[in-house]
């Protein structure tokens, strides 16, 4: 069976007056039911925009292309914006980072939770009520009849954020796209609705994508991980593989720039990345983090680097972007540890 | 351990801060107690961890520190010395601040140089001529290249910004500096470039800093003692490794267990908090966090608890008091 989500090649460009700004330069990737992916990435890597041109709500300037964008079979490139618009927020739903921002000051909690389901399906208000309730229950806020007739600002960040999922849940969507939904949360409430989010996951078989910076994060939560640097997935696997045998320099950057309790010594000094990441305006030569990589060598420069496929299973999707022998990766990685 | 034999280079004494909040146009003003009784001390050349979740009062507490709001009742001591007697200006030239957001804590109409010569002339500090090489020190030493000078902020990359903001904090060579949320606003790769450099001057300079922050990794990797603040009193205080490896309040706990270690395989925990952060207008009675606190007793619903000094930790819990234990 084919899986809920499947990307190939997608490229997101911003044309700007110096020239094109590549932002997503040709990933591709697959979503199950009942799976997370985890695209993990600095800002600027692209992954917000990603998420995105899934949900076809791309700031108007910018161009998305693809080989391959499918939901559940429905090629979202070709489909009609009006039948866009039915699958949006009905059978794929987005959940944003900023709760603050992303609800309307100017309308009722209980308005912006019912009205995704009067778009989508044929109820009554008061079924739309009851629907609501029930998924304020569900998401753990007390005297939910009571908070549908309350406006945002009368609700903390986290309760608010709680929200945001009941509304993404409204029309029971097949696949949640999470764009940093904890990021301005306190760590208490951020493993709160890591964990509630997880629980409703499971519990309807969605399939889901968590867009975060956090590696935290990423190690508890996904099944799968694809990291973005520059635009681009320099290494995808299961989150077992990605952390236990990071394959691309970057990735070992990362996780080298964590402290963790215990692991890393107090007052020693973290590991870090040096420079910073190139700009994406225009044509890029060789692979993108040559100017930042400690193994860097001349085919790094000027040899635009695949995805080297790798692993025993051809389905879990493992791959790196990196010229080094698979070999002289996992050695690199055993420095790191 | 320091010498306690020297005065701490900062200290609070029973620190209080209330605020007078209109409830609606004609209901009376009720009292929020943002800082309710905090005592702390740090002595030279430590890291003292502030860690709490957002509205326990940390901000207020760093705004006190640095004589941006009068305390209502307490002292703030620098080197013995209470700072209800200096000047904004004397406090400033010994401590200082770095801010959470490198993109808004800079005046996006000064240069690079003119930021960072700023405190030099508002101190009148020296020759004016000495002041461009006093600054390029500094850069340097904040890792800056010399080109930057003439910039603006809006040309610097976030973490650049932030090295910025810690010259400019530092130029004035303060004895302690209060980072609040130095790093929050930075992505992964830079957060460890600033905290190598927060670690590296520190060494150098003999700095004593302040560090408020609800990373608990980055905490646990830059403290010598941490403090953990709820509803505006501090719940437990020791020493680094005493309350990574055993916490004494259910808070601390509860804090530390919401913690996400790069793991995979250990799942999400569940922290058992509930959902509610009470109002601090109407702070629960008794203990302020037997709302939420998993392991409350009748006790704790009534009576307040008092300091005690547990395995070199000070809490304030009634899991610890045998007084009350005996008595339940």
């Amino acid at each position: 069976m084919a899986a809920l989500l499947e990307v190939e090649n997608l490229r997101v460009d911003i044309p700007l007056g110096a020239g094109d700004l590549h932002a997503v330069r040709g990933i591709s990737f697959q979503v199950d039911r009942g799976e997370t992916l985890c695209i993990v990435g600095e800002s600027g890597c692209g992954k917000s925009l990603t998420s995105l041109s899934l949900m076809d709500l791309l700031p108007p300037k910018a161009r998305r292309s693809a080989d391959r964008l499918a939901f559940d079979g429905i090629d979202l490139a070709k489909v009609a914006p009006s039948a866009m618009s039915d699958i949006r927020g009905n059978r794929m739903a987005m959940i944003f980072q900023e709760p603050m921002t992303s609800l309307n000051p100017a309308y009722t909690i209980g308005n912006q939770l019912e009205e995704a389901l009067l778009r989508h399906r044929n109820v009554s208000g008061r079924e739309a009520r009851e629907r609501a309730v029930h998924l304020l229950e569900k998401v753990g806020i007390t005297g939910a009849a009571s908070r549908l007739g309350q406006y945002p600002h009368q609700l903390s960040g986290g309760l608010r954020q709680r929200v945001m999922i009941a509304m993404a849940l409204m029309c029971g969507p097949e696949l949640i796209l999470a764009d940093e939904p904890t990021t301005a949360l306190d760590v208490t409430i951020q493993a709160q609705i890591l964990h509630l989010m997880i629980e409703l996951q499971k519990e309807f078989g969605m399939g889901m994508i968590l867009i975060t910076h956090d590696l935290g994060i990423v190690a508890r939560v996904a099944d799968k991980v694809a990291v973005m640097y520059a635009g681009q997935i320099v290494e995808s696997g299961t989150v077992n593989e990605v952390f236990e045998n990071p394959m691309h320099p970057y990735t070992q950057g990362l996780l080298r720039c964590i402290p963790v309790p215990g692991k890393t010594r107090r007052g020693e000094p973290l590991g870090s990345i040096p420079g910073i990441v190139p700009s994406l305006i225009g044509e890029m030569k060789g692979c993108a983090f040559a100017n930042r990589c400690p193994y860097t060598f001349e085919a790094c420069l000027t040899t635009d680097v695949p995805l080297f496929e790798t692993g025993s299973n051809p389905n879990a999707g493992r791959g790196y972007r990196c010229l080094l022998s698979e070999q002289q990766c996992i050695e690199n990685a055993k420095e790191v540890a | 351990m320091a010498d306690t034999t020297i005065p701490p280079v900062l200290e609070t004494r029973d620190l209080h801060c209330t605020f007078q909040v209109r409830q609606g146009m004609f209901k009376p003003k009720k009292p929020l107690h943002a800082v309710n009784g905090i005592s702390l001390k740090v002595h030279k050349g430590e890291v003292l961890g502030l860690v709490g979740e957002s509205g326990c009062g940390k901000s207020t507490f760093a705004r006190i520190l640095l004589g941006l709001q009068k305390p209502t009742q307490g002292d703030v001591l620098i080197d013995g010395q209470a700072t209800s007697a200096f000047t904004r200006k004397q406090i400033a030239r010994r401590i200082q601040p770095i801010f959470q957001d490198p993109y808004s804590s800079l005046n996006p109409r000064k240069t690079i140089g003119t930021i960072i010569t700023l405190p030099l002339s508002v101190h009148g500090v020296g020759d004016p001529a000495s002041w461009r090489g006093t600054v390029e020190r500094m850069m340097d030493l904040c890792g800056l290249p010399k080109r930057v000078y003439d910039s603006y902020p809006n040309q610097l990359s976030g973490g650049q910004r932030q090295r910025v903001a810690i010259a400019r904090a530092l130029v004035m060579q303060p004895e302690v500096v209060i980072c609040d949320e130095p790093t929050s606003a930075l992505d992964v790769s830079v957060q460890s470039q600033i905290l190598n450099l927060l670690q590296d001057l520190r060494a150098e300079l003999g700095l004593t800093y302040v560090l408020i922050s609800h990373n608990l990794a980055v905490v646990e990797h830059m403290a010598t003692s941490v403090a953990v603040m709820y509803l505006g009193r501090i719940v437990e205080q020791a020493d680094t490794d005493t309350l990574y490896h055993a916490p004494k309040h259910p808070y601390t706990e509860a804090l530390l267990a919401s913690v996400l270690t790069p793991e995979p395989g250990k799942g999400v925990p569940d922290a058992q908090l509930g959902a509610t952060f009470p109002n601090p207008i109407n702070p629960p009675p008794g203990c302020t966090f037997h709302t939420r606190c998993p392991k409350a007793m009748d006790v704790c619903r009534k009576v307040a608890p008092r300091p005690l000094i547990v395995d070199g930790a000070e809490v304030e819990c009634h899991l610890h008091d045998d007084s009350i234990r005996s008595a339940a």
